[in-house]
C-alpha cells in the first residue's frame, strides 16, 4: 500500500470500529547525519522510518493511537486503539475535524538533486565545513561539524473524504568553532540550510563559525547602562520564535500568554512586521496543508504595530468563535496535532547592518543570548537573559563584551524597535524563523 | 518472546562487518505505551502507540556508524546493515556465533498496565483531582497525568552477546496550583517505578494530597534567607543534587573528553569516610532499574564513592574498552532511534545512621531543602545553581517557616566534601534525565543529607 492508501485504510478501519469521525496521518522518510571531528568521521547515521497516527472521534470525545506496523492487521489494530482510547476522554464541545480542507499549491519542496549526492560526497562536504573553520587564524579547535538531511513523504486522510499528500527534502550543515584559550575560550556557530546539499556553502558555514568565535576573543564585562541594542539575526530570531509561541491560541486560552487580551492593540513599533507563512518556498516548515488538513497560508500577525490575530487550529478556533489559520502542527505520526507556528517571517527593512550600527550610535551589538526560554516570564513578559557580543561606539562595532545581561519586557522591547535590517536569513534553531538584525532603541544592559 | 531470530541477527551482523569494523551490534525493540491526562477537571488526550524498530551500529576505531529502521522485516534489517557497511573502509571481519536471547527479568510486574481498561485510568485521574481539590478551597487548578510504557528489548553483538529484557514502567504525577489573594503557588508530586498497575492503584490520593500540601504550604512562605548556611537536603527527590552535580561528572564519556572535574581523580578522597554512593540499575522495581542495559550488559550495583573515595566511573561498552575495564551496565538509550551513551540508572547516597531530626537538631540557623525545581550545572567545572521548590527555615534546631525563592549555589566537588551527616531513610524518586538529545528514566534519591555550608541565594533583603 502507498501512503495515501494506508491513511485511507486507517480512517475506514476507525469508522468501522465505531468512530463517528476519524483522521489518519501516514509518513515515511529517510535521514542521514554525519559528524566529523579532527578530519575524521566521528559518527555517521542512516535512518529510515514509517508509521501511521490515527485520531478517532466518538461523540465529542477524541483519542489517538500510532503504530509502525503498516500491514493490514497493523493498521486496523492502530485504528481500533484510537477509537477505544477516545472512550476514556471526557467530551469536548470544541473538538472534532476542521471545517476547511485542502492543499495550497506549492512547488519546490523536494529537490530531485538529493539523489545525486553519495554518502562520500556528503562526508567531503562536512569535512570542508570543518576545514573552512579551522583555516581561520586564531581558531583553536572545531568542536564539531555536522551535516544532516531528510527526505520524507506524508499523506493525510479523513472521514469527510479528504486525502492528500506531499514530499519534501531538507539539508542542513553547522559547525561550532573555538577561539582563544583558558578562561577566554569562546565558541561560535555557523549554519546553512537548503533543499539539497548543493544549496549549502561549506566555506561560508565554516567561516561564520570561526568569525563568530574570533569576534568574542578578549571580551570583557561592560559597564551597566541603558543604551540602544542591535540584535543580530540569530538573536532576533530567538526572540521572535519565543514571541511566536506566545501567539498560539492554545497558550492564550490556557492563560499562559502575556498577549491574551491584546488582540487589536498596538504592541510594537510600526517598523516591525511579522507573519506566520507556511507557503514560503524556502521555509523549512513549508507545507501545502497543516497537521489536520486545512490549506496553509500566510497569516500576518503584527502589521502597522498592531497585533492582528493569534494562531489557531480547528479546536482553538471553534472555542474562540473564529476560523482556523491552519496552524495545527505535527512533530511526527507519533503525536496528535497541536497549535504551533510554521515559518515566522520578519519583513526586512531598509538598512544593512552598518546602517543599524550608525543609527545606534553608542550601544551594544548582541550576537548570542543564553537561557531565553527559562529567562522570560510567560505571563508578564519580563526577561533578563545572559548575552555576549560587541560594543558599538560612534556608529562602528568596537570591543567584544560578555558576562552581561539584557533585560526588558517583550512588549516594551517590541515598542522600542527603531529599525529593522535588510539582510534577513533563516535560523532553524528550535523552530523556523526568518529574521534580519533588529535595532532596539533602548534596553537595560547590566554588567559591572 | 523473539523479536529477531538469532540466525537472522547473525547474518545482519555479518553484512554490517562486510567492509570492516571492530564491533557490530543489533538492538531490536518493540515498545508500546499509553498516556492520559486531566486538566481543569476534564480528562483529555488519551493516546497510545506501538512501535517496533531496530538500530544497527558498527564501530571502527573512534568512529561509530549506525542506522535505524522502523519494523523488524528481514529485508529492512539487511538493507540498513548494507547501508551502514558502505560507510566503513576496511577488511571484512566475522561476527561470533549467536545463541537465543533470554529475558533478564528481576523486576516483578503483577498487573500488566495494558490489561487495565482505559476508563479505570481515567477514574484514577479523577480520584486524584477530587482529593487535591478537597484539600482546601485555595486549590485553584489541578493537573494529573498517567503514563505507562512497556519495552521488549533484544541485543545481539559481534562478540557473541545475545541478551533480552522486558520492561514495564508506570508513573502518576499531580500538579496543584493554589491561590490566595494575588498569590499563586505550585506544588507537585509523582510516583513511578519499574512495576505494573499495582504501583499506582494503591492509595493514589497520597500523591494528590502531597502535591496539594506543597502548594498550600508555599502560600505561607516567607522570603528565603541569603548567605552561607548549613543545608539539610530532603530524601527522595533531593537526590537530584547528587545526580546533577556529581553523577554526570562520573559518566565515562565526559571523563574521557576531560569535560569533567572528576577526570584523573580515581582513588582520591573526595568526601568524609562515612560517605558511600552507588549507581544501582538492579534495585527491584525502582524507576531507573532494568534487567540489562541497552547494550545487553546485565545491570548491577556500582559503588562510585566508597568510604569517601572515588572508586569507579560509569561505563558503556565503548568507553570501557578505551579504559581497559568492563562496562558497568550504564550504556543506555532512549529508543532504537538512538546510540547508547553512559547514563546513570538509580544514583544515590548509601543510608547512614543519623535521623533527619538529629541532622536538623544540631543546626542553629539553616535551610531545609526538601525538593528542587530547575537547576543548571556546568559539567566541566561542576558549578551548579538549583532552585528550591519546597524549603523551610531551620531555627534553633527546628524546622520553622516555609521559604520561597531560595536558590542553592555551589560546586559539586566542594559540596560532596562538605557532606557531614547522612540519615537512614533512603528513598528513590522518578526523574527524567536529558543528555545528548535523549531522555531516559533515571532514579534520583538519597536519605536526608546534611551539607556543612552552601551559598543560599535568597530573596530576603
Amino acid at each position: 500500500m502507498n501512503l495515501d492508501e494506508i491513511a485511507r485504510r486507517a480512517v475506514e478501519a476507525a469508522v468501522d470500529a465505531g468512530a463517528t469521525d476519524a483522521e489518519a496521518w501516514a509518513e515515511e522518510g529517510v535521514s542521514r547525519r554525519i559528524r566529523v571531528y579532527d578530519g575524521e568521521v566521528e559518527s555517521l547515521s542512516d535512518a529510515g522510518g514509517r508509521g501511521v497516527g490515527v485520531r478517532g472521534f466518538v461523540d465529542g470525545r477524541s483519542g489517538y493511537a500510532y503504530g509502525t506496523d503498516l500491514s493490514e492487521d497493523g493498521i486496523v489494530e492502530t485504528a481500533r486503539a484510537a477509537r477505544t482510547a477516545a472512550e476514556a476522554a471526557d467530551a469536548d464541545e470544541y473538538g472534532g475535524l476542521p471545517e476547511e480542507f485542502g492543499s495550497t499549491p506549492l512547488d519546490g519542496l523536494a529537490s530531485s538533486a538529493m539523489g545525486d549526492w553519495s554518502t562520500e560526497s556528503k562526508v567531503e562536504l562536512t569535512l570542508e565545513v570543518e576545514r573552512a573553520a579551522r583555516r581561520r587564524p586564531g581558531v583553536s579547535q572545531v568542536e564539531n561539524a555536522v551535516y544532516s538531511d531528510a527526505e520524507g513523504s506524508v499523506a493525510l486522510a479523513n472521514s469527510r473524504g479528504f486525502v492528500a499528500g506531499y514530499g519534501a527534502t531538507q539539508a542542513w550543515a553547522y559547525a561550532s568553532a573555538f577561539a582563544g584559550e583558558g578562561a577566554d575560550l569562546m565558541t561560535g556557530m555557523g549554519i546553512g540550510l537548503g533543499r539539497d546539499p548543493g544549496a549549502l556553502d561549506p566555506e561560508a558555514i565554516g567561516a561564520e563559525a570561526a568569525e563568530r568565535a574570533l569576534a568574542l576573543v578578549g571580551a570583557r564585562q561592560p559597564e551597566s547602562r541603558r543604551c540602544p541594542v542591535v540584535l543580530d539575526a540569530f538573536v532576533a530570531a530567538s526572540f521572535i520564535g519565543f514571541i511566536g509561541s506566545m501567539l498560539s491560541a492554545e497558550s492564550v486560552q490556557r492563560g499562559r500568554s502575556l498577549f491574551a487580551d491584546r488582540e487589536g492593540d498596538e504592541i510594537a513599533d510600526p517598523a516591525l512586521a511579522l507573519a506566520d507563512d507556511a507557503t514560503d518556498p524556502e521555509g523549512p516548515a513549508t507545507a501545502p496543508f497543516d497537521g489536520e488538513g486545512s490549506p496553509t497560508r500566510r497569516t500576518p500577525l503584527i502589521e502597522g504595530g498592531r497585533l492582528l490575530t493569534f494562531l489557531f487550529d480547528a479546536r482553538t478556533a471553534r472555542r474562540a468563535g473564529r476560523a482556523t489559520t491552519a496552524n495545527a502542527s505535527r512533530g511526527s505520526y507519533r503525536s496528535p496535532p497541536s497549535v504551533g507556528t510554521s515559518n515566522l517571517v520578519v519583513e526586512p527593512g531598509e538598512g544593512d547592518l552598518e546602517q543599524l550600527f550608525r543609527a545606534a550610535g553608542d550601544g551594544l551589538y548582541v550576537t548570542e543570548v543564553a537561557g531565553l526560554h527559562s529567562g522570560v516570564n510567560p505571563v508578564s513578559g519580563t526577561f533578563s537573559v545572559g548575552a555576549s557580543g560587541r560594543l558599538v561606539e560612534n556608529g562602528e562595532p568596537a570591543g567584544p563584551v560578555r558576562e552581561l545581561t539584557i533585560a526588558s519586557d517583550l512588549v516594551s522591547m517590541l515598542q522600542a524597535v527603531r529599525a529593522v535590517g535588510s539582510e534577513a536569513r533563516w535560523v532553524p534553531l528550535g523552530g523556523s524563523v526568518k529574521a534580519p538584525p533588529i535595532l532596539i532603541g533602548e534596553m537595560a544592559v547590566s554588567g559591572s | 518472546m523473539t523479536l529477531v531470530d538469532p540466525e537472522l541477527s547473525g547474518r545482519v551482523l555479518e553484512r554490517a562487518l562486510s567492509r570492516g569494523g571492530d564491533f557490530a551490534e543489533l538492538y531490536a525493540e518493540a515498545r508500546r505505551g499509553f498516556s492520559i491526562s486531566l486538566d481543569d477537571g476534564r480528562v483529555e488526550r488519551p493516546q497510545g502507540g506501538r512501535e517496533r524498530g531496530a538500530c544497527l551500529r558498527v564501530v571502527l576505531g573512534d568512529s561509530s556508524y549506525y542506522g535505524h529502521v522502523d519494523g523488524h522485516a528481514e529485508e529492512d534489517l539487511l538493507r540498513v546493515a548494507g547501508s551502514v557497511a558502505q560507510a566503513v573502509r576496511g577488511e571484512a571481519t566475522a561476527p561470533a556465533r549467536l545463541g537465543a536471547a533470554r529475558a533478564a527479568g528481576g523486576h516483578e510486574v503483577r498487573i500488566s498496565p495494558d490489561q487495565v481498561e482505559a476508563s479505570r485510568k481515567a477514574d484514577l485521574l479523577r480520584a486524584c483531582d477530587e482529593h487535591a481539590r478537597a484539600a482546601s478551597a485555595e486549590v485553584a487548578q489541578v493537573r494529573v497525568s498517567y503514563a505507562e510504557s512497556q519495552r521488549e528489548v533484544e541485543v545481539f553483538n559481534s562478540e557473541g552477546r545475545a541478551a533480552a529484557d522486558d520492561r514495564t514502567r508506570v508513573r502518576l504525577g499531580v500538579q496543584v496550583v493554589a491561590r490566595r489573594d494575588g498569590r499563586v503557588e505550585t506544588g507537585s508530586d509523582t510516583r513511578g517505578g519499574h512495576a505494573g498497575w499495582e504501583l499506582v492503584e494503591k492509595d493514589p490520593e497520597e500523591v494528590a494530597e502531597k502535591a496539594a500540601r506543597r502548594a498550600l504550604t508555599l502560600l505561607d512562605a516567607v522570603d528565603a534567607p541569603t548567605g552561607r548556611l548549613p543545608v539539610v537536603v530532603g530524601n527522595g527527590f533531593g537526590g537530584v543534587l547528587l545526580h546533577e552535580a556529581v553523577g554526570h561528572g562520573l559518566e565515562a564519556d565526559a571523563v574521557q573528553k576531560r569535560a569533567s572535574v572528576y577526570a584523573g581523580r580515581l582513588g582520591d578522597r573526595l568526601a568524609e569516610s562515612f560517605v558511600t554512593a552507588y549507581d544501582d540499575g538492579r534495585r527491584p522495581g525502582d524507576w531507573g532499574s532494568d534487567g540489562i542495559d541497552d547494550e545487553g550488559t546485565p545491570t548491577r550495583r556500582t559503588t562510585v564513592i566508597e568510604n569517601g573515595r572515588l572508586v569507579s566511573y560509569l561505563y558503556d561498552v565503548l568507553r570501557a574498552r578505551k579504559d581497559g575495564v568492563e562496562s558497568t551496565g550504564n550504556g543506555r538509550r532512549e529508543s532504537f532511534r538512538h546510540l547508547p551513551v553512559p547514563r546513570m540508572t538509580n544514583t544515590f547516597f548509601a543510608p547512614g545512621d543519623a535521623t533527619p531530626e538529629g541532622l536538623i537538631g544540631e543546626i542553629e540557623r539553616g535551610l531545609y531543602a526538601v525538593s528542587f525545581g530547575g537547576g543548571q550545572v556546568e559539567p566541566a567545572t561542576g558549578d551548579f545553581v538549583f532552585g528550591v521548590s519546597e524549603g523551610y527555615l531551620i531555627e534553633g534546631g527546628k524546622v520553622t517557616a516555609p521559604v520561597r525563592g531560595a536558590t542553592l549555589v555551589g560546586n559539586g566537588i566542594e559540596a560532596l566534601a562538605a557532606v557531614d551527616g547522612i540519615a537512614a531513610d533512603l528513598e528513590i524518586a522518578t526523574g527524567y534525565c536529558g543528555k545528548a538529545g535523549q531522555t531516559v528514566p533515571a532514579g534520583v534519591g538519597q536519605p536526608h543529607v546534611r551539607i556543612r555550608e552552601l551559598t543560599v541565594g535568597g530573596t530576603a533583603a
